[in-house]
C-alpha cells in the first residue's frame, strides 16, 4: 500500500485517485480534475450522498476507477440465487461477493457506505484480508444486480463467491476451536495458580487442609478441561487406533488419561503427586499450536475458490433478428453470436464475425502489446477487447474454453502440493513410537522396585515428552515470520514456501509486468527536443498503444491543435500542427515520406522496442523507442539473487527477439532467456524443471503476474505473484508482493533462510528439553515440580526464540529494528 | 487463613463468568475477522482525518 502523497505525480493529480490527469481531460478553473470517467462518477456519487469524508483518508486507493459498466442481470437469475444466495430472515437475503480492487482502509469505508447509496441494502461488511463483502438486502426493495452495479460503479467489480457454504462451515470450526482454546487457557491459568500455592507450600510448610483444598480445586478445574477442550485428543487418538496408524494424538491422549486418573486417585487418597497443572497446560499449548497450523494451511485452499470468481460470468448474445439479450456465460453454445464492447473481456473462445479491433491477450499469452484482430481471427475467453466493439461467433465456451482449461490445470497443480505435510506426519509417527516405547521401558525398569513409583515415573515421562514445544516450534516461527513479512510488503500464504525458499534453486521469471513495468511507455528519445509538442499534438486523438506511450511520457505538456490528421493503418499518423507538416510512425512509413534519419536506424534495430520516426516538413528530426520499460530495480535484484546461488531463467510469452533483448540487458545467459512460450508451454517447462530438481531437493520458483503464468505458478515448488498482477495469478501464488518491483524477492529469500534457522533452533531447544526430561524421568530423579517447570519453560523458550529472532525486516529500514542480546542472532547478522 | 475456603470458590465463580463471557463472544463471531475492525474504527464520520501509523 502506498500513500497518496508518497508517489510524485507529474502534472495535475486526479481529485479522486491521485494519478496524473491526461492533458486532454484537464478542465479549466480550480474545480476537481479527473483522470477518467470512472473517477468522475465516483466523485459525483460521493459528493451527492454527503460522503466527501472519503477524501480525508491519508491512505486512499491509488488507481483509476475501472467500472465495467455491466448490467449484472445474471445475479437476479433464480439459478444464481440457488447457488449463492441465502435467506437471512425478515425478507432479507444474504450473499458474499468477492470484490476486485480492494486495498486499504478507505475501501472498507466506501464499501460499507453502500447502504447509504442504495436504499434497501441493509448491511455491507468487508473482510479486507480476503476481499470478501458480505451483503444483506431487502429483496422487495432492491435487487442483487442493482447492488452489484452500485459496487461496480465505485470501482469494485463484484464476483459471486463459490465458497459460501464451505465458508460457513469453516467459520463454525474456527469458533469452536477458539472456544476450546479460551476455556483451556482459563482453566490452565487457574490450575497453575493452585499449583503455585502447592509448590511453595511444599517448600515452606502448609497446613494439610489448605493443601487438600488446592488439590481438590485443581481436580475440579482439570476435569472440565479434559472433558471439553481435551476431548479432541481422545477422538483423534481413537480415530488413529481404528485406522491402525501412529498419530501424535495417541501419546497425548494416553498421557492425559493416565495423569488424570493417577492424579485423581492421589487426590482422593491425599497422597503422592497430582499432575493436573501439567495436564491443563498440555491441553492448552497443544490446542494453540494446532490452531496456528490450521490457519496457515487454510489460505491455500481459499485460492482455488477465487479463481472461479474471476472468469467472466455474462455475455451479450445477438439473436438472428439482431436483438441483444444478456445470458450467463456458461449458457453460451457454439454457433451463437455475442457482442463484445470495447473494454470488455471475451466471454468465450470464438472467431470474429463482424468488426475489427485490437485484442490484449496478455492474460493468456503475456504479450505486452495488443494485437489487431479482424474478421475470422480467433479470440479467446478472458482476453480483453481493447479498441472497438466486435461480434464474435462462439466456438468453445464455459468448461471447454482455453481459459477454463488453464484454470483447471492451476487447480490440479495446487492440489498436488502435499508431500511436505506427508513427511511431517511420518516423522511424528516415529516420535510417537519412541515416546511410547520409552514410557513402557521406564515402567518396566521401576516395576520390580515399587509399583507406585513405576506409575509415577512413566506418567512423568509422558508429560515431559509431550510435544508442546515441538508442536509450537514450527507454526509459531512461521506465524511470526509471515506477520513480519506482510508488514514488509510480502504476503506469504503457507509455511512450506518459507522452507522451500530457504535454499537456493532455480528461479524462473516472467517478463511482461514482472521484470518490466507491463505498460507501453516512451523508453528513449533521440534528436530534436523541440518537436515533442508537435508529436503529442498529433497523437492526442489516437487510441493506438504508441500514442498512449507518448501521452504517458509527457502528461504535463500543453497540446496544440492539430489539423488534417490522417491515420495510416499499420504505418503511422500525419497532420499539420502550427502550420508545419508532421509525420510520426514506423521507420519504413516515415522514410517513404521524408529525408534523413539514417543515424537513428542502427540504434533502433538492436533493441526490443518499437521504433518511431518523427519528420517535420519532410526532414526526419527525431526518433523514439516505445516499449515496455524494464523495472529500475530488476538488474540489481537479479544480481543479488545470483550471488546467493540462485539460477535465474527468463520465460516469456512475448516475442523471442524481445525476450532475448531484455534477457541480455538483465544479464541472463542467452540460453536462459526464452520467448514465445504459451501458458501451456510454461506449465510444461515448470513441471519438467520441478521433476528434474525433485531428487536434489532444490526449489523451482516461478515469478509472474498474469493469468498466463497462473498454471506455471501453481506447478512450481513456490509460485510468486508480483505487485499489480492479475487476481488469478495472485490467487494461485504461494507468495505475493504488495510493493512494486522485484527487489522484495531478495528480502523474501533472505527472510526465508533466517526463518528456517529460527525454526531449527526452536526444534533443537524443544528436543533438548525433551531429552533432558526423558533422562530425568527414566532415572527417577524427576519430581512433578520439575516436570511442571520443564514443560512451560520449553514452550517459553520457543516463544521467545520465535519473537526475538530476526526474520523479515521492513523495506524502509534496512538495518535490524529489534536487537535482541542473543548470541545466535548476532552471528546471523554478521553473516 | 480459613478465609481461603470462601475466597477460592468465589474466585472460581468469577472465572466461570469470564469463561462464559468469552464463549459467548467467540460463538457470536467476534473473532471471525480480526483485520477489518481495526481499520473500521478509523471511520468515524465526523472525526478528524485518520493519521498514518507510519
Amino acid at each position: 500500500m502506498t500513500t497518496a502523497g508518497a508517489t510524485a505525480v507529474i502534472g495535475t493529480p486526479c481529485t479522486h485517485c491521485g494519478l496524473a490527469v491526461p492533458p486532454a481531460l484537464i478542465t479549466a478553473g480550480d474545480g476537481p480534475q479527473f483522470c477518467c470517467a470512472g473517477c468522475s462518477a465516483v466523485y459525483d456519487i460521493l459528493q451527492s450522498h454527503g460522503l466527501s469524508a472519503y477524501y480525508r483518508f491519508g491512505e486512499r486507493r491509488e488507481a483509476a476507477v475501472r467500472s465495467s459498466g455491466r448490467s449484472y442481470e445474471e445475479f437476479d437469475h433464480p439459478a444464481f440465487a440457488e447457488l449463492y444466495v441465502q435467506q437471512a430472515g425478515g425478507g432479507r437475503m444474504r450473499t458474499e461477493l468477492y470484490l476486485e480492487g480492494v486495498h486499504c482502509a478507505s475501501c472498507v469505508w466506501l464499501v460499507e457506505r453502500v447502504p447509504l447509496l442504495l436504499p434497501g441494502v441493509a448491511r455491507a461488511e468487508l473482510d479486507i484480508r480476503r476481499s470478501l463483502a458480505r451483503v444483506e438486502w431487502d429483496s422487495a426493495a432492491v435487487s442483487l444486480s442493482q447492488l452489484a452495479r452500485a459496487l461496480d460503479r465505485l470501482g469494485y467489480a463484484p464476483h459471486p463467491f463459490r465458497g459460501v457454504a464451505r465458508d460457513a462451515m469453516r467459520k463454525r470450526e474456527d469458533r469452536a476451536m477458539l472456544t476450546r482454546i479460551g476455556v483451556a487457557g482459563a482453566l490452565a491459568g487457574n490450575v497453575m495458580l493452585a499449583a503455585g500455592a502447592l509448590y511453595s507450600g511444599e517448600f515452606s510448610g502448609m497446613e494439610s487442609r489448605y493443601a487438600e483444598l488446592f488439590r481438590w480445586m485443581s481436580l475440579a478445574l482439570t476435569l472440565p478441561a479434559v472433558v471439553f477442550p481435551g476431548r479432541v485428543f481422545f477422538t483423534g487418538a481413537w480415530a488413529a487406533l481404528r485406522t491402525r496408524t501412529l498419530h501424535m494424538d495417541l501419546p497425548i491422549a494416553i498421557a492425559i488419561a493416565a495423569a488424570l486418573t493417577r492424579g485423581a486417585i492421589n487426590t482422593v487418597t491425599n497422597s503422592g503427586p497430582i499432575y493436573f497443572d501439567g495436564v491443563c497446560i498440555l491441553i492448552f499449548l497443544l490446542l494453540v499450536g494446532r490452531f496456528l497450523q490450521q490457519r496457515g494451511q487454510r489460505a491455500a485452499t481459499d485460492a482455488a475458490e477465487l479463481l472461479y470468481a474471476l472468469a467472466p460470468t455474462t455475455a451479450r448474445v445477438v439473436d438472428a433478428d439482431g436483438t441483444e439479450r444478456e445470458l450467463p456465460a456458461v449458457a453460451l453454445l457454439p454457433g451463437m453470436e455475442v457482442q463484445v464492447r470495447a473494454g470488455e473481456s471475451f466471454p468465450a473462445d470464438g472467431v470474429i464475425a463482424l468488426g475489427r479491433t485490437a485484442v490484449n491477450a496478455a492474460l493468456l499469452t503475456g504479450e505486452s502489446m495488443p494485437t489487431s484482430a479482424r474478421v475470422s481471427d480467433r479470440v479467446f475467453a478472458g482476453t480483453l477487447n481493447v479498441m472497438a466493439p466486435v461480434r464474435v461467433r462462439v466456438e468453445e465456451s464455459g468448461e471447454t474454453s482455453r481459459l477454463a482449461k488453464i484454470l483447471r490445470q492451476v487447480e490440479g497443480s495446487a492440489q498436488r502440493r502435499a508431500p511436505i505435510v506427508a513427511l511431517a506426519n511420518r516423522m511424528s509417527g516415529w516420535f510417537v513410537a519412541v515416546v511410547l516405547a520409552l514410557a513402557v521401558v521406564t515402567f518396566l525398569i521401576w516395576l520390580p522396585r515399587d509399583q507406585a513409583l513405576a506409575w509415577d515415573h512413566a506418567i512423568a515421562l509422558l508429560i515431559v515428552t509431550c510435544p508442546c514445544a515441538l508442536a509450537l516450534a514450527t507454526p509459531l516461527a512461521v506465524t511470526v515470520a509471515v506477520g513480519r513479512a506482510a508488514r514488509a510488503g510480502i504476503f506469504i500464504k503457507g509455511g512450506d514456501a518459507l522452507e522451500l525458499l530457504s535454499r537456493p534453486g532455480e528461479m524462473v521469471l516472467d517478463k511482461t509486468g514482472t521484470l518490466t513495468e507491463g505498460v507501453t511507455s516512451l523508453v528513449a528519445w533521440w534528436g530534436d527536443e523541440a518537436v515533442k509538442p508537435l508529436v503529442l499534438a498529433l497523437e492526442a486523438g489516437s487510441s493506438h498503444p504508441i500514442a498512449d506511450g507518448f501521452r504517458r511520457a509527457w502528461p504535463a505538456m500543453a497540446i496544440a491543435p492539430a489539423s488534417d490528421v490522417v491515420h495510416h493503418a499499420g504505418g503511422g499518423i500525419s497532420g499539420t500542427v502550427n502550420g508545419t507538416a508532421v509525420v510520426v510512425g514506423s521507420p519504413r512509413f516515415v522514410t517513404a515520406r521524408a529525408r534523413g534519419g539514417e543515424q537513428y536506424l542502427a540504434r533502433l534495430t538492436e533493441s526490443a522496442l518499437t521504433p518511431v520516426f518523427v519528420a517535420v516538413d519532410g526532414v526526419i528530426v527525431a526518433a523514439a523507442a516505445i516499449g515496455d520499460r524494464v523495472r529500475d530495480d530488476a538488474g540489481v535484484a537479479l544480481q543479488a539473487l545470483r550471488l546467493r546461488g540462485w539460477h535465474t531463467t527468463l520465460l516469456s510469452g512475448d516475442d523471442s527477439a524481445v525476450a532475448r533483448a531484455v534477457g541480455a540487458q538483465l544479464g541472463f545467459a542467452a540460453s536462459d532467456a526464452q520467448g514465445a512460450a504459451s501458458p501451456e508451454e510454461k506449465l510444461a517447462q515448470l513441471q519438467q524443471r520441478v521433476d528434474i530438481q525433485r531428487r536434489s531437493g532444490r526449489p523451482v520458483v516461478m515469478v509472474g503476474d498474469g493469468v498466463n503464468d497462473a498454471a506455471a505458478i501453481a506447478a512450481a515448488s513456490v509460485g510468486i505473484g508480483v505487485h499489480g498482477g492479475a487476481e488469478a495469478c495472485l490467487a494461485t501464488a504461494d507468495v505475493y508482493l504488495t510493493t512494486p518491483g522485484i527487489e522484495p524477492l531478495v528480502r523474501l529469500v533472505e527472510g526465508s533462510a533466517r526463518t528456517m534457522r529460527v525454526i531449527r533452533r526452536n526444534i533443537g531447544f524443544a528436543l533438548c528439553y525433551n531429552a533432558a526430561g526423558v533422562v530425568l524421568a527414566m532415572t527417577g530423579v524427576i519430581s512433578p515440580f520439575i516436570a511442571a517447570l520443564l514443560m512451560p519453560a520449553s514452550s517459553l523458550t520457543v516463544l521467545l526464540g520465535s519473537y526475538l529472532g530476526t526474520t523479515f525486516v521492513p523495506a524502509s529500514a534496512p538495518s535490524v529494528v529489534f536487537v535482541p542480546s542473543d548470541v545466535t542472532d548476532r552471528r546471523e547478522r554478521a553473516a | 487463613m480459613s478465609v481461603l475456603f470462601i475466597v477460592v470458590p468465589l474466585a472460581l465463580i468469577v472465572v466461570l463468568a469470564a469463561v462464559v463471557a468469552y464463549i459467548w463472544s467467540a460463538r457470536a463471531g467476534q473473532y471471525d475477522d480480526l483485520d477489518t475492525p481495526a481499520v473500521r474504527m478509523l471511520h468515524d464520520d465526523d472525526a478528524a482525518p485518520p493519521k498514518e501509523g507510519r
